[in-house]
């Protein structure tokens, strides 16, 4: 146990807000400072991106704060995950005491989406890859996804399973973007356009406004707060490839380092896990994660999910809140994972709660499987 | 493709992209290890060496490491379908390419490849890949 907690998470509006990038940060954060009972005046910390080029410097000019500590890690959805260890070591060493993670985005009210992402001139993608007009991150998630199928003899059909699970979770969150869209079946899925075989819209995630924040301190802080503490049990982190031909195994992502690293610091083990918050960018995403986490066998995470195990009442609750599949995917979910961690530790999930949820992990993963961060939560006990 | 949509190049890269003239695939080996590398680049990523490499030249035959048919164009003006793999060639390291000829089943998994070629506006060419019409007979590509 690190004696950090997360005391205080929320999100800002989401799905189609016609907000901009400040506004909704502005909510995430004092949103998250409400929950814990803080004022912007207690921030001594901040962690964020995608605000500007300089995105701490920005935010905290634009929160007239003058944090004593900052990170920007920009490294895709997971950064969030590695934010909340980074600012567990700031706060340890005494560099700062209340730390804000927070993200948020307008893509979709803002339409600034490109299939093709973005070509950066002077890195050799835009020599060696981008020519051949892969989309991304699409087309690389659904090479993962070919070659799992492949590997493990999985079907498409089980690969389906993981939105049509995510769809579940969501009719029981009144936040989330397809909450009122009724069930989703394996044939719906299959039977939507494809965009990168054999990924077709619904194996893709949502493209809507959204973010949220949390609040990191110390545990003994955390107590005297509003909440009960989520406690910051283990992280860990791995970083790997940018370019899509340059990881060798195309199914190593590297998510085994990350976690492994998070069990070892926690003292735990993946069977201590009560409910996960994968990120699920792709159907493809969370299979790979579940069983690097060791929560499913290699191989066999498909066939796990097919079964049931990971919907409503089954044994192994993956992204109660419907996830970036059903909820809410704002560009970079990482942020997100972390608040519904927090609600399902303090039991506040309604509908969707886990019953006796103590254990927590989410697990972030950011560009094609490029970095990998996870974070062990639990009650205080 | 537009003349806009050409790849750059740099000092580095320019005798990887002068040989694509000549259809020819080159391919870096570090003069410290031997390790043969691509895309190219400074640092040997095997041992770490840095500017030791020679190029040499691919045989020109692979084998599908995944792949993937694209639906949805990235940008105006790029028809669709196309196939976006990842090629393991016979030296060993992986290259983003097209493919062609090559259903879109699974059964892609099992072809043999061979080299071929797609033109671009200034002379140079994009390396891709083709089911080898003879099994095993491929060469350098036309």
């Amino acid at each position: 146990m690190s004696g950090i907690a997360l005391a205080g998470a929320a999100e800002c509006d989401l799905g189609s807000t016609g907000m901009s990038v400040l506004d909704l940060q502005v909510q995430a954060v004092k949103r998250a400072l409400d929950d814990a009972g803080l004022r912007l005046a207690d921030v001594d910390g901040m962690a964020t991106n995608n605000v500007g080029r300089f995105s701490t410097t920005a935010l905290a000019d634009y929160l007239g704060l003058r944090p004593a500590w900052v990170d920007s890690s920009f490294v895709g959805g997971s950064a969030f995950e590695a934010y909340v260890a980074r600012a567990a070591q700031a706060i340890t060493a005494g560099q700062a005491e209340v730390v804000v993670v927070s993200y948020a985005s307008n893509q979709r009210s803002a339409r600034s989406r490109s299939l093709g992402g973005v070509r950066e001139d002077h890195l050799p993608e835009a020599q060696f890859e981008v020519p051949y007009a892969p989309l991304y991150p699409i087309s690389y998630y659904a090479m993962a996804a070919q070659a799992y199928l492949h590997r493990y003899g999985a079907t498409r059909e089980q690969l389906a399973e993981v939105a049509v699970a995510a769809r579940a979770w969501a009719l029981l969150n009144p936040a989330a973007f397809r909450h009122g869209a009724g069930p989703l079946t394996v044939a719906d899925v299959l039977a939507a356009p494809m965009v990168s075989s054999p990924l077709t819209t619904a194996d893709c995630c949502l493209v809507t406004d959204g973010g949220g924040a949390v609040v990191v301190t110390s545990l003994e802080r955390a107590r005297d707060l509003r909440h009960p503490p989520a406690v910051v049990l283990g992280y860990g982190e791995s970083t790997s490839h940018t370019a899509m031909a340059t990881r060798d195994d195309i199914l190593d992502t590297g998510a085994d380092r990350s976690a492994r690293a998070a069990y070892r610091r926690a003292g735990l083990a993946p069977g201590d896990v009560d409910v996960a918050m994968v990120y699920d960018s792709f159907t493809i995403t969370p299979l790979l994660s579940l069983e690097a986490l060791g929560l499913c066998p290699p191989g066999q995470a498909a066939g796990v999910v097919a079964d049931g195990h990971t919907r409503p009442g089954g044994r192994l609750p993956v992204n109660t809140n419907g996830g970036g599949l059903s909820y809410c995917h704002p560009g970079q979910y990482g942020v997100l994972l972390l608040v519904e961690a927090v609600r399902q530790l303090r039991g506040t999930c309604g509908a969707r709660q886990v019953p006796g949820a103590e254990v927590a992990v989410a697990h972030g993963t950011g560009g094609i499987f490029s970095h990998s961060a996870t974070v062990l939560l639990g009650v205080d006990r | 493709m537009t003349d806009d949509m050409l790849p750059p190049v740099d000092d580095l890269t320019a005798p990887w992209w002068d040989a694509t003239r000549e259809r020819r695939l080159l391919l870096q080996k570090c003069g410290a290890c031997a390790a043969v590398q691509h895309y190219p680049r400074r640092v040997c990523t095997s041992c770490g060496a840095v500017d030791a490499h020679t190029w040499v030249e691919a045989c020109g035959l692979g084998t599908v490491d995944s792949y993937t048919v694209v639906h949805r164009a990235p940008a105006p003006g790029v028809a669709v379908p196309y196939t976006v793999a990842r090629v393991r060639l016979a030296e060993g390291p992986l290259i983003l390419t097209r493919l062609t000829g090559v259903p879109d089943d699974g059964t892609a998994f099992d072809a043999e490849l061979e080299l071929t070629w797609l033109p671009l506006a200034d002379g140079r060419h994009l390396p891709a890949f083709r089911a080898c019409a003879v099994p095993s007979a491929g060469r350098r590509g036309d």
